[in-house]
């Protein structure tokens, strides 16, 4: 036997255990689409050296590794705790360690009128009308690392903004991989339900040790209904040796506002796959993005936005810095649909090469079927600029200094989007962490 | 101060400085003419230490010592200033930082004590009456956005702060209106001291009524043709450079003095 039908046998001997636990206790319609996207995996299976989607991602030592399940149970070590940068958030905190909630490291409860948080477990028995009709149903058949999500996730986050709702503090949602020695496997779930004309913020991070090799597989679902803002943040840290496959889906109704904002730093390889889609008029979306690799790290992004309907607006913007033998892929595709007349589309993608051996690429798309748009893209991909570098140098400043400011001026258009103290802090600090010189470069943008 | 020898100098193949020499002593201000091609900027860029210009020949002393052996930000530590033809914008970066980080550079070089964010900027706006600038100016993106002229003042104001012993000029009038180039002409004039030298790039004679030189040298073909005191600049204004290519160039009185 090959070892990929090898390790999707292993699939199926966890799918039928896990199936037969929750007979009981879930919902027959999460067992039917658990049951359907297990079957598209079995199905497609993994995606293969000719797989178009993932051609430009090295997941072949991914794909080698035999991961057990984690145990959701494991012990949270004090580093990994305050490596996650929990502190400086006042809002709602839900911590999920190997998947699964943890009661005693989440504050769930005080005074936040207008936003429920609680585990994916509990909101199938006290919310299913918020759960069901979006669980599993955005991110759709996307692909086969978020079928095995949606057959296999036991629990996960849900966040759900009441109609109106305006949320002063962030939800911080944290998924955390915790174990050591054999190579484990665990499944991060959200589901975020943005009410009419609610305004909310919710940041996820995903931090796990370094020097243990495992796999996070992350799908996060977002609604953001008629005429409401929701700003999602994501922070990526996982440990050195962890692999993070993500998929993020978001259904945009009527005037609804969306952004992403994505900061990659950790991961041997991580992979995000985003899908965005307006299913009413007048919705807006911005994507935007930040990965920061060294050494062997893997960066992946792509994304999609689906322009099904007139007068939306969509601006992106991917930055990627890669120093040693990194690698980055940014594949980014805008759908105009025929009859989405006054799209505006804005994409762009900027690649800074600080080493000889770092590889980028980058594949900008527009697919544009209606004839009255305004759309535009373009891509970049660079070293410092010498001038700039010399002129530096030239006014005293050092080698080693001059590049780091350079780098991160470049990066620092995307930290400052990042609309909250703690989050900008984290990647300030792990930005300042990696970038030689004196100077506190938090300080140095204008 | 300086004393450049034979110097030879390409950037990529093309070889165009051939057996230049000048001597400046302290407290001179020493104006370098010549047509376009000449080798006026790559003098000034070989002398700031730029990556891509090679010499090939000939030495460098400054205040006794090596400069060529010297980093870029080891001759502006040692205090060698280039004003910039075309000043780089970066986007990103503050001007105050970035000057913050260049002032404490070189003092932290001179064994003073670096300042800190209130003295540097009391510093700041004392020089920075010197070339009249916006302190909206000092702190957006290094000369992001800003008009020729403001780049250009720009410039003499790091001057200002930094306060070089070698300042090279280049073209610092190119493209400037006659009201910006009395700004700049005096932001210089009030940095000159009898402890400071000054190397003045121009392409045009104009620039000369404002800042005084007390010597000036044409370049021609990558050596200097000619020199003279600073009614020579008149000279060449009424007659253009023609003239002296059809002389030998090694013969003018006064050439590397």
């Amino acid at each position: 036997m090959t070892p990929v039908a090898e390790e999707r046998d292993a699939y199926r001997t966890s799918f039928e255990r896990f199936a037969a636990s929750t007979v009981s206790t879930e919902p027959a319609w999460l067992r039917e689409r658990r049951t359907a996207a297990f079957a598209r995996f079995v199905e497609k299976g993994f995606p293969g050296p000719r797989d178009e989607a993932w051609r430009h991602t090295p997941i072949a030592p991914l794909l080698r590794t035999r991961f057990e399940a984690a145990d959701p149970s494991a012990r949270v070590s004090a580093a990994l705790l305050t490596g996650a940068g929990l502190d400086g958030f006042r809002g709602p905190q839900a911590v999920l360690v190997n998947g699964r909630l943890s009661a005693e490291l989440s504050r769930l409860e005080g005074e936040h009128p207008g936003v429920e948080v609680l585990g994916l477990r509990e909101a199938l028995q006290a919310r299913p009308a918020s759960v069901e009709p979006h669980l599993g149903r955005l991110v759709g058949e996307a692909g086969v690392f978020s079928d095995l999500n949606t057959a296999l996730a036991g629990d996960g986050a849900v966040v759900l903004l009441a109609p109106g709702a305006i949320l002063a503090e962030p939800v911080h949602v944290v998924h955390l991989s915790a174990g050591e020695g054999t190579p484990s496997l665990a499944y991060a779930r959200t589901l975020v339900v943005a009410g009419r004309g609610s305004e909310g913020r919710v940041v996820e991070t995903f931090a796990g040790p370094d020097g243990w090799t495992y796999l996070v597989n992350a799908v996060t679902e977002v609604v953001v209904e008629d005429n409401a803002r929701l700003d999602h943040y994501k922070l990526q840290r996982e440990g050195a040796a962890g692999f993070h496959v993500g998929a993020l889906a978001a259904r945009l109704g009527r005037d609804a506002r969306f952004s992403d904002h994505s900061i990659a730093l950790g991961a041997l390889l991580s992979r995000t796959d985003i899908d965005v889609s307006f299913e009413g008029e007048g919705g807006e979306c911005g994507l935007y993005g930040l990965f920061v690799l060294d050494r062997r790290q893997v960066s992946d992004t792509h994304s999609r936005i689906d322009h099904a309907r007139p007068h939306c607006t969509s601006r992106e913007l991917y930055k990627g810095v890669l120093d040693g033998a990194s690698r980055g892929v940014f594949n980014g595709l805008v759908v105009v649909r025929a009859g989405a007349q006054k799209t505006d589309a804005w994409q762009m993608n900027k690649n800074l090469l600080l080493s000889r051996e770092a590889l980028v690429h980058s594949t900008p798309q527009l697919e544009i079927l209606a004839d009255d748009v305004k759309c535009k893209h373009g891509s970049t991909t660079g070293q410092l600029d010498p001038a700039a570098l010399f002129y530096l140098r030239s006014r005293g400043i050092g080698e080693a200094e001059a590049r780091s400011l350079l780098t991160y001026a470049f990066a620092s258009e995307l930290v400052e989007r990042l609309e909250i103290e703690p989050l900008r802090r984290a990647v300030t600090r792990h930005l300042q962490a990696h970038l030689p010189g004196p100077g506190e470069l938090s300080e140095a943008t204008a | 101060m300086l004393e450049i020898q034979n110097l030879h100098a390409k950037v990529g193949d093309n070889e165009i400085l051939r057996g230049l020499d000048l001597t400046v002593r302290a407290g001179e201000v020493h104006a370098i003419m010549g047509p376009n091609g000449s080798g006026k900027s790559t003098l000034a860029h070989v002398l700031a230490g730029r990556p891509g210009y090679t010499v090939t020949q000939g030495q460098v002393l400054y205040r006794g010592r090596d400069l060529l052996a010297l980093s870029p930000e080891e001759r502006a530590r040692e205090g060698v200033f280039l004003a910039f033809q075309y000043p780089v914008e970066i986007a990103g970066v503050s001007n105050v930082y970035f000057l913050k980080a260049a002032v404490n550079a070189i003092r932290k070089h001179r064994g003073e004590p670096e300042l800190d964010a209130v003295d540097f900027l009391a510093l700041a706006k004392e020089k920075a009456k010197f070339v009249e600038i916006d302190e909206d100016l000092v702190r957006r993106s290094v000369n992001e956005g800003f008009s020729g002229g403001e780049k250009k003042r720009n410039e003499i104001f790091q001057m200002a702060m930094l306060e070089p012993a070698l300042a090279v000029l280049d073209e610092t009038d190119s493209g400037l209106d006659i009201d910006a180039l009395r700004v700049v002409a005096g932001g210089v004039n009030r940095l000159r001291t009898p402890e400071r030298a000054m190397i003045v790039v121009t392409h045009y004679q104009r620039l000369l009524n404002y800042i005084v030189p007390d010597f000036v040298h044409v370049l021609l073909d990558g050596r200097i043709a000619v020199s003279g005191g600073k009614e020579m600049a008149f000279e060449l204004e009424e007659k253009g450079y023609s003239w002296l290519e059809k002389e030998p160039a090694s013969t003018p009185a006064g050439a590397g003095r």
